[in-house]
């Protein structure tokens, strides 16, 4: 068959030139990281003198602190609302202003940003300047608390696509089952929905983590003085041109989510596996 | 239903409906009401005010009228579209047939081959756009390949760059960037969509004499359809507002809404400009937003 021999190569360099053109720019990143040349983009030798320098760059260093605590606080809150509204849009299907919801809901995934931040900074400018006039002490403060809103916004949307994928999934009479045998609601979430939906939870978590420590958008409009995020201040200097700190910077970043991604993958592999070889046995008992 | 599960039940939707309407919902309103407010050196004046004893209503619509009339902006908001809608259609030309292959693919093969195309998802898609500049450059990897087939006296006759040799800070630059970008999302459901299919109904048309490219075309596409709207309004929506991207590899000439939107507020300070500005973007996507909402549950089930 000749004609299904050239579709194969066909098929097989479409993905090829596909993935490189998804990693060409990630690969050079990294490699421009070790380039001993103020000119990010002319080789000039190896060295890891950037490197050196990101341990000293205190903007650098603080902004990522800040991005940790706004990425864990967002990411924890992120997924609990996300996992709420997932309940609520596939368990009780539907409700009054369903589709209100299920529309905000999905919003925020491909609602520009610049909106979304203009927006909530101004709802949150005009809260503060209430307060202020009522109490004499505005709140809340441009900062940490107002980032942190922001991301949850985004955050929450992305959960509850990961959450509600799940949720799909579930067969509802595991939880019919248990409630029959006596458990209460409470009881039930916990001890039999929870474990099925917790790998959806952790992919959710991490997700959401990730999103917010690579947000500028929202960041920009929300932060206040003295609270700059870690891509802010990598925005405010590629945006002036080519800086080697950044790309030491970028080949951190992506080494630790490619190591963090790849294990987890194994991780949930072998889960499968052994849930896989567990379905496996349970079906063969009763025969035997 | 009992009394303590419809209490569970009204706090599961109530907890993030409410969340909702007071982060997502209500900033709106206070931006549209903003967009026909007069601003008074730092303070937005009050539509409504108490004025010796009688209500007045003052509603200014200046800020539409002058979006209307000035050509900046009204070109500026046709050059995001038409910028948004060419990246769509080069994410479906590429993407469509990767898709289309991963998901034809061995079994075995297909879930690496799904993390390969989520993991650049997962780093940074502020340096993943930040690379492209030091690849677009003179003498940088991209610029040098490009002028190295001569693609780039191509792009210059096509004026999408200003003459060969410049790349960066340029329509292409811009095109290309957002298609990097957005190719994943493009790309995800469509695989979803395709890896799902029921290859039986193709064997099914070849027993009727459908050729291969005959059951292509009358069989696997129309039943892609949903992936492919999802994909696309993935795609669209988001590079319609886009602000990084346009910064970080645009140029001059390449204006576009969100970038408008972020200087009225940044550098003019304009507030009611800046919310008359998202106003109109919220009603330029309103309509893919909808269509987006229907197709969505579909389009990202995969993503996870």
């Amino acid at each position: 068959m000749r004609a299904s021999a050239v579709n194969r190569i066909f098929a097989r360099s479409w993905l090829a030139l596909g993935y490189a053109f998804l990693y060409v720019p990630i690969v050079a990143l990294v490699v421009y990281s070790f380039n001993d040349s103020p000119v990010a983009n002319v080789w000039r030798g190896f060295t890891l003198r950037w490197y050196v320098a990101l341990a000293s760059d205190r903007e650098l260093l603080a902004g990522l602190a800040l991005s940790l605590k706004v990425a864990f606080a967002t990411a924890c809150a992120s997924v609990v609302l996300g996992t709420l509204a997932a309940f609520a849009l596939v368990r009780y299907r539907r409700f009054f202003g369903g589709t209100l919801f299920s529309g905000m809901v999905a919003a925020p995934l491909v609602m520009p940003e610049v909106i979304i931040g203009l927006s909530l900074l101004l709802m949150l400018v005009s809260l503060q300047r209430a307060t202020e006039a009522a109490f004499g002490v505005g709140f809340p403060e441009r900062g940490m608390l107002t980032i942190w809103l922001g991301h949850v916004l985004l955050g929450m949307a992305y959960a509850t696509v990961v959450v509600r994928a799940r949720l799909q999934t579930l067969n509802p009479q595991l939880e019919e089952a248990a409630l029959d045998l006596g458990a209460r609601p409470w009881q039930v979430f916990w001890l039999v929905t929870l474990p099925m939906i917790g790998q959806a939870l952790l992919s959710a978590l991490l997700l959401t983590f990730t999103l917010s420590l690579d947000d500028v958008v929202l960041s920009a409009f929300l932060s206040g003085p003295g609270a700059t995020t870690m891509p802010l201040v990598i925005f405010s200097r590629a945006r002036l041109g080519l800086n080697p700190s950044v790309n030491a910077v970028a080949t951190i970043i992506i080494a630790l989510v490619a190591i963090g991604v790849v294990a987890a993958s194994f991780v949930l592999a072998r889960n499968e596996r052994r849930r896989a070889a567990d379905v496996a046995t349970a079906k063969q008992e009763p025969a035997a | 239903m009992s009394l303590r599960a419809r209490g569970g039940r009204l706090a599961v939707i109530a907890i993030p409906y409410g969340w909702l309407l007071v982060f997502f919902l209500l900033p709106f309103l206070v931006v549209a009401r903003i967009s026909v407010s007069e601003m008074e050196t730092t303070t937005i004046k009050d539509i409504v005010t108490w004025k010796d004893g009688a209500i007045a209503f003052s509603v200014k619509f200046g800020n539409y009228l002058l979006l209307l009339q000035d050509d900046l902006y009204l070109r500026t908001y046709a050059s995001s579209l038409v910028y948004a809608a060419v990246t769509t259609v080069l994410c479906l030309l590429i993407g469509y047939p990767f898709a289309y292959f991963m998901a034809r693919s061995r079994l075995a093969l297909q879930p690496a081959l799904l993390m390969l195309v989520m993991l650049p998802f997962w780093t940074s898609f502020l340096l993943r756009v930040y690379a492209w500049k030091a690849l677009l450059t003179e003498q940088g990897l991209a610029a040098n390949a490009i002028e190295s087939i001569g693609l780039d006296r191509l792009l210059a006759a096509a004026h999408l760059i200003p003459g060969p040799g410049q790349l960066m800070n340029t329509p292409f630059s811009l095109i290309l960037g957002m298609t990097y970008t957005y190719l994943p999302f493009m790309i995800l459901p469509l695989y979803s969509n395709l890896a799902k299919m029921d290859l039986r109904l193709l064997e099914a048309a070849a027993d009727l004499g459908a050729n291969a490219w005959t059951a292509f075309w009358k069989v696997t596409v129309p039943l892609s359809r949903a992936g492919v709207i999802a994909g696309a309004m993935l795609v669209f929506i988001p590079c319609v507002g886009e602000y990084v991207i346009p910064e970080l590899l645009g140029g001059p000439q390449t204006q576009m809404i969100g970038r408008t939107l972020w200087d009225e507020f940044f550098s003019n300070n304009d507030w009611p400009m800046a919310c008359a500005v998202a106003v109109t973007m919220v009603l330029l996507v309103i309509v893919p937003l909808a269509v987006f909402s229907r197709y969505q549950g579909e389009a990202t089930a995969r993503a996870a």
